[in-house]
């Protein structure tokens, strides 16, 4: 019988950008379990919700996530606006896609630069992350916050896009084309790369389904399921193709999350293209009433907010599943059967955000 | 507005579930809420983009029985709602016992009775 | 889409890369010595005009992170820059319209 070890991976581990703990039980090189612990920063956000009003709530929700914070901003905005029957002005739903769809190609950025780094080409990672300076400075430039964006709020967004930087944003839409063009070869195609990714974690379809997976994780497995179809907000206007690979290794989570950096930076064009005149923000009167389950596609997978008013403009309930803990348990099924050094890998590959997670 | 919910007891709960497992659904999350009175359960469910919720009324110290032997990925969100409500759950596949979300000095039970905790002004 | 060369297979991919930024200059400044120039829109820091005030306490009670304290006699306005989250919302509430978010970051020396 081979004797079993059981090691600590983390909450302080070099690839891992925020803590988590895994116990991986191992025999020899082979991880045969994966044992999570979870909880190192759990900060009470769902509490605090509903001590704060439920304007002052949304700088809160958006600071869940360092990484895809408007589209928490939006989600609860939406959730929200349907509690009170607020219409938005079109033009602000279309302002919103703008903001939420730049907001997707950031965090792919960001993740296949931390992809890179998990499996040591630095010089990949720099790159990658160069480019994703560009997105935050046209965010920067629009909105006045890098990442922090601050502008949804209920009942439109608080910042309109003047002509000139439309046209800047457009021209960025460009720059980062060519800047993808440039370096996506190296994920897809570079035989090193390839050789850390092809086959490693694999999530069949009957797994993902049964874990319930959410976001590009279920999509390289071949689950069509992307929030964005069921047309909430503007995404009423425009067609989105899920983009689906049958895989479910991390080279299937690459590729998928590269077509969607492509389809984002489509969706922003399209956004522009029919953007409508007129107000980007109507003022709202009265307190949340009701209950309501708001559901977003964030870069990660679906959120969901479930929101209980009680007539006071404080919630009686602010709840929030994060894509990643959906994420979690398909994770489990990923990692018995692999290395131990391929482990940093397929933890990088579901794109955790354990913040987001632990709120 | 929530349209679509069932309403369960403690006692068919289980069996709603499984008979929702069977027409393959996916488990989105488990919401509770402490109203005071009694604590609100909503287990949400997802199929081709449209949600069912099935609701669930507990008293307070009653006992939820876990569905993580149907649905695995539950076990992190009952051992939260362990954890944040103070409620036990019973027949976890993976039982932290009240230690995943919090530690050993932490306040017990911190989401209990939410609606009751006046905002300081 | 991505355009039908990116998904040839190729060796050597990152050498295009490496040799295009041998030849350029580097993307990173030598902060604090070179500064960009702020975007007129960012939320860089907050700054009140005390003469329009009228210390009315409404921004402190919107304000979401508690970062600001206003008492009416003694007047005072305090704002707390570490509390701060930079969100604007007091400026949009202020009746008399007296505080400004300035583009620049605060920095100790200035
Ligand atoms: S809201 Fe404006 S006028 Fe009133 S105390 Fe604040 S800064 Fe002064
Ligand atoms: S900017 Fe926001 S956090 Fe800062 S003082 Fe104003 S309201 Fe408070």
């Amino acid at each position: 019988m081979t004797r079993q070890t059981i090691i600590p991976f983390g909450p302080q581990h070099p690839v891992l950008p925020e803590p988590i703990q895994l116990k991986l039980v191992l025999e020899d090189k082979k991880v045969v379990g994966a044992i999570p612990s979870i909880g190192y920063i759990h900060r009470g956000l769902e509490k605090l919700a509903q001590q704060k009003d439920y304007i002052q709530s949304i700088f809160l929700i958006e600071r869940i996530c360092g990484i895809c914070s408007f589209l928490h901003s939006m989600a609860y905005c939406q959730g929200i606006e349907e509690m009170m029957n607020v219409e938005v002005p079109p033009r602000a739903n279309n302002l919103r896609i703008i903001w939420a769809e730049m907001h997707r190609i950031h965090s792919h950025l960001l993740w296949m630069g931390l992809l890179a780094d998990s499996f040591g080409f630095e010089s990949l990672f720099m790159e990658i992350w160069r480019c994703r300076e560009t997105v935050l400075d046209i965010m920067e430039e629009t909105a006045g916050g890098r990442v922090m964006l601050g502008v949804c709020t209920v009942g439109g967004v608080r910042r309109d896009i003047p002509p000139e930087l439309i046209k800047k944003v457009l021209a960025t839409c460009d720059e980062l084309q060519a800047h993808f063009d440039h370096f996506i070869p190296s994920i897809l195609n570079d035989y090193s790369v390839k050789q850390r990714t092809v086959g490693v974690g694999v999530l069949t379809k009957e797994v993902a389904l049964e874990r319930g997976v959410v976001g590009p994780v279920a999509r390289a497995s071949g689950v069509v399921m992307d929030h964005r179809v069921a047309k909430y907000g503007a995404y009423a206007n425009f067609d989105v193709e899920p983009q689906i690979e049958q895989d479910g290794d991390c080279y299937a989570r690459s590729k998928v999350r590269v077509r969607e950096l492509y389809q984002s930076l489509d969706l922003v064009r399209q956004s522009v293209a029919t953007l409508p005149e007129g107000e980007f923000n109507i003022p709202v009167k009265g307190n949340p009433d009701g209950e309501v389950i708001s559901r977003v596609e964030q870069p990660r997978g679906e959120v969901l907010y479930y929101l209980r008013g009680n007539g006071s403009k404080f919630l009686d309930r602010m709840r929030v599943r994060t894509p990643t803990f959906a994420n979690l348990p398909g994770l489990l099924a990923m990692i018995p059967g692999c290395e131990l050094s391929d482990v940093p890998v397929i933890i990088l590959s579901i794109d955790p955000c354990i913040s987001c997670t632990e709120r | 507005m929530i349209t679509n919910i069932i309403p369960v007891t403690l006692d068919t709960l289980l069996s709603k579930v499984g008979e929702i497992f069977l027409q393959k659904y996916r488990l989105i999350t488990i919401s509770c809420t402490d109203l005071g009175e009694y604590i609100d359960v909503l287990y949400h469910f997802d199929k081709n983009y449209e949600i069912t919720n099935l609701r669930l009324r507990l008293e307070r110290g009653q006992e939820v029985p876990s569905i993580s032997s149907i649905y695995f990925s539950a076990v992190i969100v009952e051992n939260e709602i362990q954890d944040l409500f103070g409620v036990p759950v019973k027949g976890l596949v993976l039982d932290y016992g009240g230690k995943m979300m919090l530690a050993e000095a932490s306040p017990k039970a911190p989401q209990a009775n939410c609606p009751a905790a006046a905002p300081a002004e | 889409m991505p355009p039908a060369y990116c998904l040839m297979p190729i060796m050597f991919t990152f050498v295009r890369t490496l040799f295009r930024n041998l030849s350029r200059k580097p993307a990173t400044r030598t902060y604090p010595f070179t500064q960009r120039e702020p975007f007129a829109n960012f939320r860089g820091h907050l700054t009140i005009d005390p003469a329009v005030c009228i210390y009315c306490g409404i921004c402190a009670k919107r304000c979401p992170a508690n970062a600001l304290v206003v008492a009416k006699s003694p007047k005072s306005w305090t704002l707390d820059p570490y509390k701060c989250i930079l969100c604007s919302y007091c400026v949009e509430a202020c009746p008399k319209k007296c505080m400004t978010m300035r583009p620049e970051h605060q920095r100790k020396d200035a």
